[in-house]
């Protein structure tokens, strides 16, 4: 048992807990409407913005599996930097367009924007549950980043006494989200972000002059995965198509569309997409980890202890704990959002929708807090009783069906030549393509090797999944406008879409 | 509430976004070993460094399409 670890470890747990619960009074409002709750009533300038999607995007689950797939499996693990390089000019070209019409109408989710724009109930639900289906694993692999953790320090144990710090930590969690709404994760998200940025700065400080530089880790691990380190011909199309499909799918995420949409202006998010970037120089050197672990002479079966391991080999005891609560806290903040984004998303579009249409902003309120704490509770459910791999093969396939939301939300902010009814066959289609090819590879990975023709195609199989989508919508669409099927009402307009707020 | 209203001209700028997607998602074009840079395998800095590429092409395409 590392007590100084677990000592500056709980420290910090500690302090995040309180600002957690004082946030509530922060940029204060009622937190008994839905609008103020979910999503910190749209006030969130470019600072704080810059803190929660990056504390959003960036989570505890990125810092223990990526390194862990370098690691393991070689330069195909560094595929989370073209990632999250793609990712910002995307989200600059089409993020301000989904604000502005959420702004303008009240939208609190994406799927609040599907039934305004094409008036279609189905469409809506699609979704809508593919948002929650696809967010619920994503916020129990957190819980794994802070299992891991505890594992370094030596807390273990066996059956429910082994869990027990976990349950304590998300029922804590739970709490003051329940309390606070988004402010809490917002809140904590500026201690994680500087924290972790710490931790890194820290770690290359130390650990690559302690290992010989980066050159000899660079040889080190080359001579230990000679089929790996450099990407070989058959990986190219998987790597790009990996970095790519990815790329386009996280803004789809309901946590990411959360962060948007608490935005104060249009400038925040465009501003944002040039400077969260720096999180992504932050993720490279976080990538290489699994390098510095091979040089270090880390040895481990379970990926996942990787940058544990480095931390508790190569750092004196109270920096590691520093890190560690660093990571451990970084799990909370995407944790909190998702929950959040979910709580929104079943409270406007399906118990809204479905059961109480009437429902007052104060009720909607009500609802989504109850929401979030089952979702929370349903995750910890997942992570505690069932093998981590249902976990992880289900945020996989949310991978995959999250993408498949792109031609109806993305496509549907700039045209509405695509039918409404041809968006929700083209979602299927992808859904069902992506699904199957997920089992046909027994859930062991998520790259699908395509025959077409005479060759094999390895890429994401959430592309192949997408041009399925891309290819079933256009055919339905041009089928049913020849037969003139009405696309239904559109209840926004051009100039809805570029609204802006004062603030520049 | 106003609105972003930008001249037709400067849509144009947002073609510039297309670049980082160019030089990042080919990694046939990049997989190689030298030249190495501080120690770091081309592969890995010549991405490294479209991060800031990307982040220097979005912050231009900010400024040349805000409103005056």
């Amino acid at each position: 048992m590392n007590w100084t670890a677990l000592i500056i470890f709980i420290a910090f747990f500690a302090l995040v807990t309180v600002i957690g619960f004082y946030s509530a009074r922060w940029r204060r409002g009622d937190l008994s409407h839905i609008n103020e709750w979910g999503l910190a009533g749209r006030r969130f300038g470019t600072v704080i913005t810059w803190f929660l999607v990056g504390g959003d995007l960036y989570t505890a689950y990125t810092f223990i599996a990526i390194p862990a797939l370098l690691y393991g499996s070689g330069a195909i693990g560094f595929f989370g930097v073209p990632y999250t390089i793609v990712i910002y000019p995307f989200a600059f070209a089409v993020m301000p367009r989904l604000w502005s019409v959420a702004r303008k109408h009240g939208y609190i989710t994406a799927s609040d924007f599907m039934k305004g724009r094409y008036q279609s109930g189905s469409l809506a639900l699609a979704v809508a549950v593919t948002g929650i289906v696809a967010t619920m694993p994503y916020i129990a692999l957190q819980l794994v980043g802070i299992q891991v953790v505890l594992q370094a320090m030596g807390i273990t144990g066996t059956g429910i006494l082994a869990d027990l710090p976990l349950i304590v930590a998300f029922a804590v969690l739970a709490a003051y989200t329940y309390t606070s709404g988004l402010r809490a994760p917002a809140s904590i998200a500026i201690v994680k972000d500087l924290m972790i940025y710490i931790t890194i700065i820290g770690i290359l400080i130390v650990v690559p002059a302690k290992l010989g530089g980066f050159g000899h880790i660079f040889d080190t691990a080359k001579a230990a995965r000679p089929a790996t380190f450099m990407l070989g011909p058959k990986a190219f199309s998987a790597y790009g198509t990996l970095a790519f499909g990815s790329a386009l799918a996280l803004f789809l995420y309901p946590h990411a569309i959360t962060g948007v949409f608490s935005s104060s202006s249009r400038g925040v998010i465009k501003r944002n997409a040039a400077l969260l970037p720096a999180y992504s120089l932050l993720l490279a050197f976080i990538t290489l980890l699994g390098y510095m672990a091979i040089t270090a002479g880390i040895q481990t079966k379970d990926t996942s202890l990787v940058v544990p391991l480095l931390i508790l080999k190569e750092l004196p005891s109270w920096f590691a704990g520093f890190a560690f609560a660093a990571i451990a806290i970084g799990a909370l903040v995407p944790a909190a959002i998702m929950s959040i984004a979910a709580a929104n998303l079943f409270t406007r579009n399906i118990y809204k929708e479905y059961f109480r249409p009437g429902a007052t902003s104060q009720e909607e309120s009500k609802v989504a807090k109850l929401v979030s704490l089952v979702v929370k509770l349903g995750a910890l459910f997942f992570i505690v009783v069932l093998p981590h791999s249902y976990a992880i093969n289900l945020q996989l396939l949310g991978g995959v069906w999250i993408l498949q939301t792109l031609p109806p939300v993305v496509f549907g902010l700039f045209t509405r030549w695509f039918h409404r009814w041809g968006l929700l066959a083209g979602w299927f289609a992808g859904m069902a393509i992506g699904t199957t090819m997920a089992i046909l590879n027994q859930f062991k990975g998520s790259v699908y090797a395509l025959h077409i023709g005479g060759s094999v195609i390895p890429a994401y199989a959430a592309v192949w999944a997408l041009i399925g989508n891309l290819i079933v919508t256009v055919v339905v669409t041009l089928v049913l406008n020849a037969v003139k099927v009405s696309n239904g009402a559109d209840q926004t307009a051009e100039a809805d879409y570029r609204i802006d707020t004062a603030t520049t | 509430m106003k609105v972003d209203r930008r001249p037709g001209r400067s849509k144009v700028w947002y073609v510039l976004l297309v670049i980082p997607f160019i030089g990042t998602m080919f990694p046939s074009f990049y997989s190689f070993d030298a030249p190495r840079l501080w120690g770091f395998p081309f592969f890995y800095w010549y991405q490294m460094l479209w991060v800031i590429i990307s982040a220097v092409i979005t912050f231009a395409v900010y400024l040349a399409t805000r409103e005056a």
